[in-house]
């Protein structure tokens, strides 16, 4: 196992370094969910007809969360991993005898406990300064949380998987971040979008995700539709990463 | 378990193609335990996609393949475990340091390896905590290399590990490959630096459109593809008296101007002749055939 456990530990210490990292899955989503929780205040929405029938600041913390997720799996992750393709260091771990396998575990391991910290950034930073309400079940959020955050990971290694090189990964990974996040439900809430960007967002991993948080946040409890939604795009993207992998 | 005197790697009929490209056509070597074995040839002859079927990290096409013991399309695990690799075109990430690159190759070997001690080897014990993207050309060969060699493996795959270096660092890393040989570790060296070759390896196999065209020492095969002796010089001889000196291939003759080719006992023969005839040019010259003869001879003839 002694592979395994140095691969992660390394893998930590290299994606810590990274100052995408920092501002992408740390910084940004804090500073977010500040500024929309300042500018919308936290009084219900008393018709449902935009925040679910909470404040700005109750809706949006729990998206943050998922966001921090999002910024790991689709950039993060992504430009990481093209970077060990193109640069050979795969090879060169393979041909040492490492299991390419405990890397991506190391990855996929630090990617999830990134985006949980990015989320736990989130909530340290909202709670005290816009005061949202408190989550009604702090366990399903954590639960919801986790899931959500391995499934942007596994779809995060499904991109550095497939993307040619990292910086490819990292403008792909912005590109198709920022269009979920204007669509997926962390940008205008999902109410007030056109129906045509309402469904784009449907089909985004992203929107399972918030909405799943918000449901257990405010909302009627433990999604367990959007649990397994999450759970098969991780799954996927599992799959479409070992494929790809095991071809080059 | 292997017999005792088995050679570490035997290569018999490799192929290997990527898509309709054919990689290694037919390729057959052995390596001696102890043995510094160099494989020579032009980009794209296939040296590389050879050391990696070896590795274990290309799947060959068909042939036999024997390292350590192991075959290494169906037993890289433990094969791995064996055999230490400075791989071609890779690298490590920038931010990685030196000390934790090697307690992440270490991990894959049995018992505990000394870190400091090995980094202090190979004059890296001042970067232990150095980010591999500041180190120097030559810094990043001896990490590889250390790296290569972090679980006492004992048989080294070296892909052209001096490419890109500048002449120091690379008179650097034939010293470390010099101390590899005394520590009798196996050596397998790709290289297309012909110096490096004769100075390095105890055997050479040059490769050729995916084909081992010769293989030798490099004395060997100096004297069977160099071409032998050339004397040239400006005297008052007969051609035909030359001629017919022992090892004397050829004359040629531009007025008094003489080219002489042949072999060893054919330059004797001519000191000979000429100290008898009281004949001492002064403008004698004589090139003796080098490695690089032998090789252009080998794979240049249809690239020139």
């Amino acid at each position: 196992m002694r592979p395994w456990g140095e691969s992660a530990r390394t893998e930590l210490w290299l994606l810590v370094r990274e100052p995408t990292t920092v501002v992408f899955a740390l910084a940004l989503p804090a500073v977010f969910v500040l500024v929309l929780g300042s500018v919308f205040g936290d009084t219900p929405d008393q018709g449902g007809d935009v925040f679910r029938g909470v404040g700005g600041a109750t809706y949006y913390t729990p998206a943050y969360i998922a966001l921090a997720a999002a910024s790991v799996g689709l950039i993060i992750l992504p430009t990481h991993l093209a970077g060990y393709r193109e640069r050979g260091v795969l090879r060169r771990v393979r041909g040492a005898g490492i299991p390419v396998g405990a890397v991506l575990f190391g990855q996929v391991t630090v990617a999830t406990v990134l985006s949980l910290l990015g989320g736990a950034l989130v909530v340290a930073t909202a709670i005290p300064t816009i005061g949202p309400d408190t989550a009604d079940d702090v366990l399903g959020v954590v639960v919801t949380a986790v899931v959500g955050a391995l499934a942007f990971a596994l779809v995060g290694l499904a991109l550095g998987a497939a993307l040619p090189t990292a910086r490819a990964a990292q403008g792909a990974g912005i590109l198709v971040w920022f269009v979920v996040f204007m669509v997926g439900g962390a940008g205008p809430p999902e109410a007030v979008l056109p129906d045509a960007m309402a469904t784009v967002g449907d089909w985004t991993p992203l929107r399972p995700l918030v909405t799943a948080l918000q449901d257990v946040w405010f909302g009627p409890g433990w999604n367990l539709r959007l649990l397994g939604v999450l759970g098969a795009v991780g799954l996927a993207g599992a799959a479409v990463a070992g494929w790809r992998l095991s071809r080059d | 378990m292997r017999a005792a005197g088995t050679p570490d790697v035997v290569v018999h009929g490799l192929r290997k193609s990527y898509g309709t490209v054919r990689a290694v056509a037919d390729v057959s070597f052995e390596v001696e335990r102890g043995e510094v074995l160099g494989i020579l040839g032009p980009n794209g002859s296939g040296k590389t996609t050879t050391v990696e079927c070896l590795q274990g990290l290309r799947r060959p096409d068909g042939g036999d393949l024997t390292v350590l013991g192991l075959d290494p399309r169906t037993q890289v695990r433990q094969l791995r475990r064996l055999i230490g690799s400075q791989l071609q075109d890779s690298a490590l990430p920038d931010r990685l340091r030196v000390v934790e690159a090697v307690r992440l190759f270490a991990s894959v070997g049995e018992g505990r390896a000394d870190v400091d001690a090995l980094l202090a080897d190979w004059g890296l014990a001042a970067k232990r905590s150095a980010a591999f993207g500041t180190l120097s050309g030559g810094q990043r060969q001896r990490l590889f290399i250390a790296l290569a060699l972090v679980n006492r493996p004992r048989l080294v795959f070296l892909d052209e590990m001096t490419t890109g270096l500048d002449p120091e660092a690379r008179r650097e890393a034939w010293r470390l490959i010099a101390r590899l040989r005394e520590l009798g570790t196996t050596v397998v060296l790709v290289t297309h630096f012909l110096d490096e070759a004769e100075r390095l390896c105890d055997r050479l196999v040059v490769v050729r459109d995916g084909a081992v065209v010769a293989a030798g020492t490099p004395a060997e095969l100096v004297a069977a593809h160099g071409g032998g002796v050339t004397a040239t010089f400006t005297a008052d001889l007969d051609d035909a008296e030359l001629g017919a000196l022992p090892g004397v291939t050829s004359v040629g003759r531009r007025g008094r101007a003489y080219e002489v080719r042949g072999d060893a006992a054919a330059l004797l023969h001519l000191g000979h002749l000429l100290v008898g005839r009281g004949t001492v040019p002064t403008d004698l010259r004589v090139h003796q055939p080098t490695l690089e003869d032998a090789y252009l001879a080998l794979v240049g003839a249809e690239r020139r």
